[in-house]
């Protein structure tokens, strides 16, 4: 019942190209996938890719990708023929491969050249030419080449009619290759770029984000808030298991004449992160605002207990904004509303105080996400003492760079006095690590 | 509920011998499956391995456990996951209440029984073998995972919305969904006689540790193309009018593809299949529909959304029997 061997190799091919989609596989899976062909057998492709579904793609993302991936993957290839091994003599030469037109033949032979020259080893869409190049040659081009040559110059006639159709031939195999390789780069390499990219992405400054790569950021801000709150948004209690709270028992066990029928057992409650967020979307901060409008978004969706304000020259609650709209429109209200105005920072404070100081209690982190550049209006440091005094704590984090902080009208300098925590955030990186320390903080791990 | 009973035949030969059986083997309890449902049916018992099924509320995740179970004619035993459910709840526990109500009545018996001894040293021998009697199969109460585990000739095992479950419940089910065993310390290892079927559900609430996701196949349930949705409602509700089926289909259809806070999934168009029928409708019209619609919507804004656009939704003609999905 074991599966010929080079079905073997085309599933193996198969799983590395769904790596490299971003469907994970592990080695154990693998073996199911084995288990699971050898089960079903080939003759059915929509069995055949339902079985490798089921056991490979572990969630919704992942069977959308699968999808795609085994679409791609066996576009040409068919399972009997691989399990069958090579339908044509594997001795057949190109020139006899050519000359008698046989298509099916000429794939064969590419997908063997392909595999001994590594074609499935693509990284990076840059390898194409080289890889098209070192297939044509394990194909055998340059004999075929040095024959075209030697039939140009021979004497015999229907030798440059042959010469005439092997070059077409050539021509023609040149465009195989090459779609041949596009394939391969498509499965095996271009998530390998989208990762570098989204790497890059996420450690450089939202100041120097280019037009075309806003929507991966946003991707990457939603990612990471998700996985933020997955992490820390969701137990209120945990069982103490086995650790008997003795004084309700006693208590109980007074109905029963003193004997402990009915047991109580300790349960601990972790305490929910409180979070007021105050986000300065005025010019000075506007390339960072948007991210961090976004990021404050995401994190709105999960975390409970998040009241989010934004101010320019004045501040204004938008937890109503957050919840009712949707993401664009809600950033796009907040920047409508209060942005790109001169900041102050002073005024803010006061507004923050005046409605809602009974909201900040000595549970609640307040952060903080702007410059610190107050156009020299009175940075009011006495609010900002009595905010550091009133709750838990403050962290602000500020997109310039620690040298800038105190340079011309910035008063981060002196406002950094009052803040648990005050750094420099202007990559996504960094804006992941600092909210994670907040959110762990409160939960006992 | 069920649309028909199990046909004689299927009873007899293995309704899991091949997809095909299977497809038809869970219509015939009027579950309309699709053929990757089918198939991870298949997988599932072949390579004797859990699955995992998601989906959004309502698209028919544990009806298909119950389906299954009755279509192989085995005991479903099921598991509800909630926060902070733990093993006590979902493997076992001790009988903690008998065994002290049996100590309590048998105290008198126990000062002539140890009486008799002669010194401390052979009582504590006694009272040595009275201890382990309070600890054995009598004082057990088998949860949900040791009762599958025992039953002989296997059962189906549902463990719905495991996404509400904590981590660590999550980790203590590997052992379990790995080998079919369990290690109870006073007893032993329990093995499964005959491994059951285990199936587990997810509504998406928290992701899933991978290495639960390692253990089990997946499947995941999308919400229904039109053909599939109209079979679904023929079997579940049989006295529909065809056209009418058709007509409603199409409108769900055509809903879903709002943006509504909650899309209705087929549960509600069953739903909405059966309050029709009972109001006795042939076609739809637009009074019906916006008194019935909060059969299918389940949030006020939904229903006003789905209100203003319902001259749209009910006028577009059946354009979607053939590309919608």
């Amino acid at each position: 019942m074991a599966p010929a061997e080079p079905a073997h190799r085309v599933l193996e091919d198969f799983i590395r190209a769904l790596r490299a989609s971003e469907v994970r596989v592990s080695p154990a899976e693998a073996i199911d996938a084995h288990r699971a062909l050898a089960d079903v057998g080939f003759a059915d492709r929509t069995l055949v890719k339902d079985a490798l579904a089921v056991t490979l793609a572990k969630d919704a993302e992942e069977v959308t990708r699968f999808d795609a991936c085994f679409e791609t993957f066996f576009a040409r290839r068919e399972f009997t023929g691989c399990a069958d091994g090579a339908s044509a003599a594997p001795s057949a030469s190109l020139e006899e491969i050519i000359v008698a037109g046989d298509r099916s033949a000429l794939a064969e032979a590419m997908e063997t050249a392909a595999g001994r020259a590594g074609a499935a080893l693509i990284q990076l869409s840059t390898q194409r030419g080289l890889l098209t190049r070192r297939v044509l040659d394990e194909m055998g081009l340059r004999g075929l080449e040095a024959r075209i040559a030697s039939l140009r110059e021979s004497e015999e006639p229907g030798d440059s009619a042959l010469a005439e159709s092997l070059t077409r031939g050539r021509a023609d195999l040149f465009v195989q290759a090459k779609a041949f390789i596009e394939r391969q780069a498509k499965l095996y390499a271009s998530e390998t770029g989208r990762r570098l990219r989204d790497q890059i992405l996420a450690t450089q400054a939202f100041t120097s984000v280019a037009d075309e790569d806003v929507r991966s950021m946003e991707a990457l801000v939603r990612r990471m808030a998700k996985r933020l709150a997955q992490r820390y948004a969701r137990r209120r209690h945990r069982a103490k298991v086995g650790k008997l709270d003795v004084r309700h028992t006693i208590r109980r066990s007074l109905a029963h004449d003193g004997v402990p029928f009915d047991l109580a057992w300790k349960r601990e409650t972790i305490e929910r992160p409180q979070i007021v967020v105050v986000c300065d979307v005025s010019r000075s901060v506007a390339a960072a605002a948007q991210f961090l409008l976004l990021f404050l978004y995401s994190l709105k969706e999960v975390v409970e207990r998040l009241d989010a304000f934004a101010f320019s020259d004045r501040l204004v609650c938008v937890d109503d904004l957050l919840d009712d709209e949707t993401v664009d429109d809600a950033i796009i209200l907040i920047l409508e509303r209060i942005g790109f105005r001169p900041t102050d920072y002073g005024r803010a404070l006061e507004d923050l105080f005046a409605p809602h100081g009974a909201r900040l209690d000595r549970h609640t982190t307040v952060i903080i996400l702007g410059d610190g550049r107050s156009n020299h209006a009175e940075p009011r440091l006495d609010l900002m003492r009595r905010l550091s005094d009133q709750t838990r704590s403050i962290i602000w984090l500020n997109p310039e760079p620690v040298t800038y902080w105190g340079q011309g009208d910035s008063k981060m300098d002196a406002y950094a006095r009052f803040c648990r925590v005050a750094k420099t955030c202007n990559t996504l990186k960094s804006l992941e690590r600092i909210i994670e320390d907040v959110l762990r903080t409160y939960l006992p791990r | 509920m069920k649309a028909a009973s199990l046909p004689l035949d299927l009873s007899i030969a293995d309704p899991t011998a091949s997809v095909e059986s299977i497809e038809a083997g869970l219509a015939g309890v009027g579950y309309i499956a699709s053929r990757r449902i089918a198939t991870a049916l298949y997988m599932a018992s072949h390579l004797q391995k859990p699955i995992l099924v998601e989906g959004v509320a309502g698209v028919g995740k544990t009806e298909l456990a119950l389906s299954t179970a009755q279509l192989m004619g085995l005991p479903l035993i099921r598991l509800q996951c909630y926060e902070g459910l733990d093993e006590t709840r979902a493997l076992y526990e001790w009988k903690y209440g008998k065994q002290l109500l049996y100590t309590q009545i048998l105290k008198d018996h126990l000062g002539p029984a140890l009486g008799e001894a002669p010194d401390l040293a052979s009582a504590m021998t006694r009272l040595e073998g009275v201890g382990d009697l309070f600890f054995s199969e009598t004082f057990l109460e088998p949860r949900p995972l040791l009762q599958a585990l025992r039953v002989e000739g296997g059962a189906v095992l549902l463990i719905d919305e495991i996404d509400k479950s904590d981590e660590a419940f999550e980790a203590f089910l590997l052992e379990m969904l790995s080998a079919f065993q369990i290690s109870i310390p006073e007893i032993g290892v329990v093995r499964a006689t005959t491994p059951p079927m285990v199936f587990l559900t997810s509504n998406n609430v928290r992701d899933l540790g991978d290495a639960l996701k390692r253990r089990c196949l997946h499947l995941h349930i999308p919400l229904p193309d039109q053909r599939l949705e109209e079979r679904i409602v023929a079997a579940r509700v049989p006295e529909i009018d065809a056209r009418l089926r058709v007509h409603l289909v199409t409108f769900v259809q055509n809903l879903r593809r709002l943006d509504l806070r909650k899309t209705p999934s087929i549960s509600e168009t069953v739903d909405w299949a059966r309050a029709l029928v009972l109001l006795h409708a042939r076609t739809l019209d637009p009074s019906l529909v916006r008194e019935t619609l909060s059969v299918l919507l389940k949030y006020e804004q939904d229903v006003v959304a789905a209100d203003a656009m319902l001259g749209d939704l009910l006028g577009r003609p059946v354009e979607g029997s053939d590309g919608a999905g």
